[in-house]
Parts: C-alpha cells; sequence; structure tokens
C-alpha cells in the first residue's frame, strides 16, 4: 500500500505497576495500520489484547514506545466492546445518537442520522425500545451502530462478539462484514477467535501470551465480499491451520 | 415502582389491591372505636376515632389547624432541600476524591453518630424558636441517607461508561450530564425517600423541643390543656405528611425511572 499509515506503534511496550517488579502486558509491538484496512489481533486472554486497543484509543498511556496517528492527532474513533455497553436510561434511538449530541448536533439531524444507522444495522421498529429487552446480538448492533454513526476514521472492535452464542456470533460477522463494505472504514479488532479474524480481516497479527509479542502476520487473501460459506472453502481452512500451529 | 404508599412490602405486586388497604384500616378504626367506647378507658387517655374527627373538623372550621400545618411543612420541605444540595455536593465530590473522603470522612461519620435528638435542643438553643433550628435539624437527619446513597450512586458508575466517553472525547460536563446523573438516579432517589420521611421526623423533634408553632408545638399545646383528641389529630397529621412526601417522590422514581421497570 502506497498511502500514508493512519497509525504507526513503534516498539510499544506496557508494564502495569505490581509488587513484584510489574506485570508487562505488552512487549514491543511495532505495526502500521493504513487507511481502510481491517486488521484483526488475535491472541489467547491475557495477551494484552484489550490494553492494546485501550491504548490505541488514548484511554491510557503506553509505558514505553511510541503511538503516533497522522497528522499527529488521534482520529475520530468509534468503539465496540465486549459487552454492548448500551445506557440502560436510554432508547435504542437515544444511545446511537450519543455520539452525535456530544457534538452537539442539532436534535432534528442527529434523528434523521440515528434512522439511518438502525436500517444500517437492521433494527427497524426497535427504535424506542429499552436495551434490557434487546437480546444479545440486537445490543450489539446498537453498540456498532453507535461506534458507526458521528463518521470516525478509525473503528476499534473489543471481541465485539465475544459475549454472544456461536450462531448469533457467526451471523454477526456477515453483518459487519457487509456494514465495513459499505462504510469502507479502518478497523482494528482484537479477538481470541480464528474463524472470526479469517472471516473479516486483511491482515491478521497473532499475539503471544503475556507479555504479548507480534509472532505470526497473515495476509487474508480471502476474495471479498466473503459470504457464509467462504468459511468451508478448502483455502480458509489452510489459513485457519497456519494460525493455528501460530498461537500454539 | 408503586405509588401506593402502603404496598412497600411488595412492589412488584402487580394488581393494586386498594381494597384491601382500606379494609385494613377500617377493621383497625372499628377496633379502635368498640375499645374507647366499652374499655371504661378515660377520653383523656383514648379518645374514639370519632372523638378525634370532631376534633378535627373544629380545628379546620376555627382555621387553626393549618398554621401549624403549614410551619412544620415548610420546615420539613425547606430541611429537605438544604440537606439533599449540601449531601448532593459533598457527596459527589467525595465520590470523585480519595483525599478529600479522608478529610471529611470523620466529620461525616459523626453526623451521623450523633443522635440527631441529643443535638436538637443545641440547634434550638443556638438558632431560636422559630423555624431556622428545625429547618437546620431536617437538613442534617436528611443529609445522610442522601450523602451515603450519592456516594455509592456514583461509584457504582461503570467504568465502561467512561471508556465510552473518553473515547467520544465526551468533556467533564457531558460525562457528568450523560452518564454519572443518570446512572446515579436510581440510588440517589432510594436515598431521598428515606430523607423525606426523615424529614418530618427532624421537625417534629426540634418542634417538641421548642418553638412557637408547628404540629410537634400543637402536640405540646393540646397535651398540657388535656385536649387528648387534638394530639391524635397532631399525630395523624404528620402521618399523612410523611406519607404525602413519600408519595411525590414514589412518583418522581416512576416517571424518572421508566427504563428500570419489569415487565
Amino acid at each position: 500500500m502506497t498511502t500514508e499509515p493512519i497509525l504507526t506503534v513503534k516498539n510499544l511496550s506496557v508494564v502495569f505497576p505490581d509488587n513484584n517488579g510489574g506485570l508487562r502486558a505488552l512487549d514491543d509491538l511495532s505495526f502500521e495500520v493504513h487507511p481502510r484496512d481491517f486488521i484483526c489481533f488475535l491472541g489467547p486472554s491475557g495477551s494484552g489484547k484489550t490494553t492494546l486497543l485501550r491504548i490505541i484509543a488514548s484511554l491510557l498511556k503506553p509505558t514505553t514506545g511510541e503511538v503516533n496517528f497522522i497528522h499527529n492527532q488521534r482520529p475520530e474513533i468509534g468503539m465496540v466492546f465486549q459487552q454492548s455497553n448500551l445506557m440502560p436510561w436510554r432508547t435504542v434511538m437515544d444511545n446511537i445518537k450519543l455520539p452525535l449530541e456530544l457534538e452537539n448536533m442539532d436534535e432534528s439531524a442527529a434523528r434523521i442520522k440515528a434512522q439511518e444507522m438502525i436500517e444500517l444495522v437492521g433494527l427497524n421498529g426497535f427504535e424506542d425500545s429499552w436495551p434490557r429487552d434487546l437480546s444479545g446480538g440486537m445490543a450489539q448492533r446498537v453498540a456498532i451502530a453507535r461506534a458507526l454513526i458521528h463518521d470516525p476514521d478509525l473503528l476499534l472492535l473489543d471481541e465485539p462478539f465475544g459475549s454472544l452464542d456461536a450462531i448469533t456470533r457467526e451471523h454477526m460477522w456477515v453483518e459487519l462484514s457487509r456494514i465495513w463494505q459499505a462504510k469502507q472504514k479502518t478497523v482494528i479488532m482484537v479477538t481470541h477467535s480464528i474463524n472470526e479474524s479469517l472471516f473479516l480481516a486483511d491482515k491478521v497479527l497473532v499475539l503471544t501470551q503475556r507479555p504479548g509479542k507480534i509472532k505470526f502476520e497473515l495476509e487474508v487473501d480471502l476474495p471479498r465480499p466473503r459470504k457464509d460459506d467462504i468459511r468451508y472453502s478448502p483455502h480458509f481452512g489452510k489459513l485457519a491451520r497456519k494460525l493455528r500451529e501460530a498461537i500454539e | 415502582m408503586d405509588i401506593n404508599p402502603l404496598q412497600v412490602f411488595h412492589p412488584s405486586a402487580k394488581r393494586n389491591r386498594l381494597w384491601l388497604n382500606l379494609l385494613s384500616l377500617g377493621l383497625g378504626l372499628l377496633c379502635w372505636q368498640v375499645t374507647s367506647v366499652f374499655s371504661g378507658v378515660e377520653v383523656f387517655i383514648l379518645p374514639s376515632p370519632l372523638a378525634v374527627w370532631s376534633r378535627f373538623m373544629v380545628a379546620v372550621q376555627d382555621g387553626s389547624l393549618f398554621r401549624d400545618i403549614g410551619v412544620t411543612f415548610s420546615e420539613v420541605v425547606l430541611g429537605l432541600v438544604v440537606g439533599v444540595i449540601v449531601a448532593t455536593v459533598l457527596g459527589y465530590s467525595v465520590a470523585k476524591s480519595r483525599p478529600l473522603e479522608q478529610v471529611l470522612s470523620p466529620y461525616l461519620v459523626a453526623s451521623q453518630a450523633i443522635p440527631v435528638v441529643a443535638i436538637a435542643p443545641l440547634l434550638v438553643l443556638w438558632f431560636g424558636y422559630g423555624m431556622l433550628s428545625k429547618v437546620l435539624i431536617c437538613a442534617l437527619i436528611v443529609f445522610f441517607p442522601v450523602l451515603i446513597n450519592t456516594i455509592v450512586g456514583i461509584r457504582a458508575v461503570p467504568q465502561a461508561f467512561y471508556d465510552l466517553m473518553k473515547s467520544l472525547r465526551a468533556s467533564r460536563k457531558q460525562i457528568l450530564t450523560k452518564v454519572e446523573i443518570p446512572a446515579a438516579l436510581p440510588i440517589f432517589l432510594g436515598g431521598l425517600r428515606i430523607g423525606a420521611t426523615l424529614s418530618v421526623i427532624g421537625a417534629v423533634v426540634g418542634e417538641l423541643i421548642g418553638s412557637k408553632y408547628g404540629l410537634g408545638n400543637l402536640i405540646n399545646r393540646a397535651r398540657v390543656g388535656y385536649d387528648m383528641p387534638m394530639v391524635y389529630v397532631a399525630v395523624f397529621m404528620l402521618v399523612f405528611l410523611a406519607l404525602g412526601l413519600y408519595g411525590i417522590v414514589a412518583q418522581v422514581e416512576k416517571r424518572l425511572l421508566a427504563w428500570q421497570e419489569q415487565k
């Protein structure tokens, strides 16, 4: 790719203070993310995946190393967490338009944009529902809509489907793939699911057990748009095997 | 969220069986009437409900009751407002700052450890027989439950909401109005519910110790004059005042916390 990277990470390490010399969560990570990349970090739990996303979102400072954004300022970020993190006192509509409220956008304009997002994630008719009345999959769709509504430059997904059952999760992969195709965002996702990373990403970086280190890199050359049945193709199986071996 | 304050023990009960409440109240009154008429207990010790009712009508007609109700009501509401404002501001500050908590906690705990009944005479001595001393007693008694619930409510806001707001570059003020206040509201209103009824107790304690007007003062005046039916009238007025305030808070809860309601 010839474009300038939107994010450059150099020699990033994170150590959390504890009683015996500190807990090293991430160790000497370096990578670049280009516009419209879909990058996935794959690793077992305890490999510092969430820590990495928190650092990119500027919620946490690195102990050593650099995190540089294009134009030297943190771009607009949309984040989807493991849990949907919907505010229970807001309806679906109000949850989705929260990022626009924070930008002080005009109420009626915000509602129109939120309605578009509701249609994009397929939740028509649930505008006025409370989060408590949604299934896990629906709640996560709302979270995705909320992360996209303010048109962020960078989308961070922290095991976004980790709390869903297997069938809903696979269905959400197809949905996310379709949404990504439509929006062409730059995405950084972390997950511990090999299939999830292959189905969604252009490039998979495998992290080791704590402290997290990049030990393997894989370009996913599966054609897009990806349909559900791509998971049963021989090439998908070959790539999955490579990743599986890299994790061991 | 019940509106009927008599159903506090089963707030989730779907059907509001008002007739059962009324039946129970009616039976209670009947027992009281029968006891006072047939037991031979002197009227100035146990007046009958009918005697209390007719005394109530007299006090309503000559207007004397309204003055006392008005004074007590004002003290209770003013005390509640002052107590809630101070407790909310302090509670929020303490919840957000550990050092401040360390500095203030001895005083905050002491404010609860000292029984209000014990220092009420001092407050009356310092601030006089007028309404000011009662407002302060009410504020003091309301202070602690509201303070504690504010602290607990703010501390219970999930870290994930802060992460979300910061990832969206929310300002301090936006985090306060869009996350902290709505998230803490259920617990805060629980404290307010307790505070509202406690405030009535505060006002009466103050008035019994030294006052010019108010329902507590009326109890003292009637008792000294052996006007027992009037004592009962005053007591019932206090009950209605407390129930009314409780009902208002419950209504506010019902409106603000609609998102919480179970199907």
